[in-house]
Order: C-alpha cells, then sequence, then structure tokens
C-alpha cells in the first residue's frame, strides 16, 4: 500500500487536506452544440455539450407540461490506462442518472413544453473525481446554451484519508482511501443537489466531511463563473 | 425617474433584494432577484430584468419572423424558425377562405426551402406557434442573402427606436429585413453595400454587450459622426 500522506499532512500528489487540485475552464469550445464546456480538473479531462430544447425523439419520452432533461456520462476507451469497452457500463449509466438528478433542481425547463435538453459528456482522461468535474462542466455548458437556470451546480469532493478529512480525491486516495463523498452544491442558494457516500464515517466525520465539501465547491463556483465571464464579457473596455 | 443600473451576471446572482417587480429572465426567492441567465441586469423603475446573450428564440405573439418552409401537409405549412418549437401556416391564410385540398396545390405557392416573412399569430405553451402572412411586407421572400445571429441580439441590432438599423440601411443603401428570431434577410442592387451591411451586422452580432456600439458601427460604416459628438470634442 502507498502512503497516502506524510507526516506533515502533506498528501501523496503534494497537495494539503484542504487544497483542490489545478481547475482551468473553458467555455464555448464546440461550435455545433449549442452550449459547451472544457475542464481540466486535475489530470481530469472532460468534455461536456449541451443541445436544445430541441424536439424530442423517441416522441413519447415527451412531457406536455414541461421540458425534460437528459444525460449521457460516457468515458472514452483512452481515458483509462487499461482500454475501456466503449459501450455505456453499469457505472456508466448510473452516473448519468445521479447527473441528471443533480442538475434538475438547477434548470427551469416549465416554459419548454414537449422539448428535450441534451447534456453529452465525455470523459478524454480519467483520474478519480470524475463525476464531479462532469457535473461542473454540464452546467457551465448549460449556461452557455442558455437554458434559463436557478443556479450553477458546483460539485467537488471530500473524502476521509489516513484518518483525515480531506478535499478533493483524486485516484490513489479514492483506492486505497477510507471514505469518498462526492457533493453538488447551489452555492448562491445554498442547496445540496448531490451527495453520495462511499465508505464509513462517525456522526462528527460525517459533518466534517460535508462542511469541507461544501467548501470545496465554493471555490469551484468561482473558477465556474471565472469561466463564463471570461467568455461574454472579456472585450469589454 | 430612476437611473437604470446594468450589471454583468451570470446564473443564480443576486441582482438586488427589495421590493422589486421581477421581468424577464429573472426570478424572486424570498425578498432576493436572482438572475436565470448570463447577460446585462437592468433595474428600471422597480422593475428588474436580464438581458441575455445566449439562447434560443421563444415565439411571442406579434413577432415578425423569418422562417424557412420545411414541408407542408394537405392544410399547412410546416416552418423551421429557428426555435425549438416548429411554425405552422395554415393554406387558408395564403389562398383565402375558399381553399380546398382537392383543388388547390400548396407547392405552387410555396416549396421547401423558400423563406417567407411572417408574424406570429398567436403562440402559448399548448400549442404550437401559429403564423400568418396577411399583413404588409409579408408573404415569400423572394431575393436576399441569409444571416443568422443569435436572437438574443436582435433588439441590440434594431437600436433604441430603430437608430443602429436605420444607420446601417443608409449607409449602405441595402433593404433589411429582420427577423425576432435572428433571421435576417440583406437585399442591395449594389454588391458592395450587401457586403458592408453584412459587415455591420455580423460586428453587431459579435460585439452586441459594448457600450457605444452605433457610435462603432458608424466608423466601421465610414459614416460622419452625429452632431453631438462633435459638441463633446469643442
Amino acid at each position: 500500500m502507498t502512503q497516502l500522506m506524510n507526516e506533515n499532512g502533506i498528501r501523496c500528489d503534494g497537495r494539503r487536506v484542504d487544497q483542490l487540485r489545478n481547475i482551468s475552464i473553458k467555455v464555448g469550445v464546440l461550435k455545433n452544440a449549442d452550449g459547451s464546456a472544457y475542464i481540466e480538473f486535475g489530470k481530469n479531462k472532460i468534455l461536456a455539450g449541451v443541445f436544445g430544447p430541441r424536439d424530442v425523439h423517441p416522441k413519447h419520452m415527451a412531457n406536455q407540461d414541461s421540458g425534460i432533461l437528459r444525460c449521457r456520462y460516457h468515458m472514452s476507451p483512452f481515458s483509462v490506462t487499461e482500454r475501456k469497452n466503449p459501450a455505456p457500463s453499469r457505472r456508466e449509466i448510473e452516473i448519468s442518472k445521479v447527473i441528471k438528478e443533480a442538475l434538475l433542481p438547477a434548470v427551469i425547463l416549465k416554459d419548454f413544453p414537449r422539448t428535450v435538453v441534451d447534456v453529452f459528456i465525455e470523459v478524454l482522461q480519467a483520474d478519480g473525481g470524475t463525476r464531479c468535474a462532469a457535473l461542473d462542466a454540464a452546467s457551465i455548458a448549460l449556461a452557455d446554451a442558455g437554458i434559463p437556470m436557478r443556479d450553477l451546480v458546483s460539485a467537488c469532493a471530500a473524502g476521509k484519508v489516513a484518518d483525515q478529512i480531506v478535499l478533493d480525491i483524486n485516484n490513489e486516495e479514492d483506492q486505497e482511501g477510507q471514505a469518498d463523498m462526492p457533493i453538488a452544491y447551489m452555492p448562491n442558494l445554498e442547496k445540496i443537489t448531490l451527495m453520495q457516500l462511499d465508505g464509513i464515517l462517525s456522526p462528527s466525520e460525517y459533518k466534517k466531511c460535508v462542511q469541507t465539501g461544501i467548501n470545496g465547491c465554493k471555490l469551484v463556483y468561482e473558477m465556474q463563473r471565472k469561466a463564463l465571464m471570461d467568455k461574454y464579457f472579456t472585450n469589454e473596455t | 425617474m430612476m437611473e437604470t443600473k446594468r450589471r454583468y451576471v451570470i446564473p443564480g446572482d443576486v441582482i438586488t433584494t427589495g421590493p422589486f417587480r421581477p421581468e424577464q429572465n429573472v426570478y424572486q426567492e424570498g425578498d432576493r432577484i436572482i438572475s436565470t441567465s448570463v447577460g446585462i441586469s437592468e433595474i428600471f423603475d422597480n422593475a428588474v430584468r436580464v438581458i441575455p446573450l445566449t439562447g434560443i428564440y421563444m415565439p411571442k405573439t406579434n413577432d415578425l419572423i423569418i422562417g424557412k418552409v420545411i414541408g407542408h401537409s394537405s392544410l399547412s405549412w410546416e416552418f423551421d424558425i429557428n426555435s425549438c418549437f416548429v411554425g405552422f401556416l395554415p393554406a387558408q391564410d395564403v389562398f383565402g377562405r375558399d381553399y380546398s385540398p382537392t383543388k388547390d396545390e400548396l407547392k405552387e405557392r410555396l416549396d421547401k426551402g423558400d423563406l417567407v416573412a411572417a408574424r406570429v399569430a398567436n403562440f402559448d405553451r399548448s400549442r404550437d406557434p401559429l403564423l400568418t402572412v396577411q399583413d404588409r411586407d409579408l408573404g415569400k421572400i423572394e431575393s436576399g442573402e441569409l444571416i443568422e445571429i443569435s436572437p438574443s441580439k436582435v433588439p441590440r441590432l434594431i437600436g433604441k427606436r430603430g437608430s443602429m438599423i436605420q444607420t446601417i440601411e443608409m449607409a449602405t443603401k441595402a433593404m433589411i429585413t429582420i427577423g425576432q428570431n435572428g433571421w435576417i434577410v440583406v437585399s442591395s442592387e449594389d454588391p458592395d453595400g450587401l457586403l458592408k451591411a453584412i459587415e455591420a451586422i455580423r460586428m453587431v452580432d459579435a460585439q452586441a454587450h459594448m457600450p457605444n456600439l452605433t457610435e462603432r458601427v458608424k466608423s466601421m460604416l465610414g459614416v460622419e459622426l452625429g452632431d453631438n459628438n462633435d459638441t463633446i470634442n469643442e
């Protein structure tokens, strides 16, 4: 087993316990999509494209009262060290579902009856915490597409590694750590839209873990905000 | 009269708190008024709204739009109107009340790919938008160049009381038909004027959020700046 944290509290990739990986976000990278975003979250590289609102196919999925949201999370065969079968796996179907449910409280689709908003997420390179990074990209891509939203969704994981609560679990810490908790959060409304927990935490550790995750989401939000502002308002004098 | 306060906002930004009336692209949560789009927020006369910089066209009754025929049934045409909905134009609207599907051939009047200037006669959330061509200047567009811009930037292209579009038309001698759905048809006898007008429209699309846009467009078109500018220079 590799050492996940040294005696000075520095983690295996050189971060402090409350430090995020380096994040860079670009908005509007795909010409053919209505909205798009590209995020590098540490070694994760993820592309998100949004189409819509547009006609629903198959027609029976359409809702007469409101628009619907569809989400597809997919990992490229080359995104991991050993080739991944490109067919949707059980894990990808599940993540597509949780991402959809995490975005649903944020988007306002009641003005678009009989239409669908499609979100496509492609993981180009994976290094732990892809569902959070994917959510971050998807939420900005939705804003870029002009879908009305109550708030942006920011996501970040927290967890327990070497008996300590840490922010933003990477791949190694995910494999060998004690707990992993992805959290998605709407920073202005102060509401959580996604929370999962894999591992065992005591009640006090749980509280601290949620708080750590929320703090991380707020940091991510600043990056998302800057990326959107850069795209729309930079050539301002 | 209250001064208009403008700010750049993204979804989730709290524009203001207090007793204001929420209008387009904002919603109220408690006493906070929050933006739902990327755009420019305006507080004017106790009303708050956001002018979006992105997004699709939502049909509104009485909007002038430009549509492209994508097909027809025996009773109506269907139009691509650059929206998530399909526009319908009933055959009676073109042939008159005595239209009969056995006698009249829809294809003879409007065929697939034809461009039409139309007005939205009726639209609500339970039905697709109903179009009409029974008005002055409406109907099939015979010639011109189609330009697509973002529908959210159409108001900027028209300008205050049509100032921007008048500037462009005067300087280039082109005829410009603006659809609220972001489709614009430009026609001109003079090929140079046509290119100039297209360039100016593209410029408005790209720089819609910049201040003094009319001045910038004027200098691009080589028009003398207005009188009030001269007094400032003195």
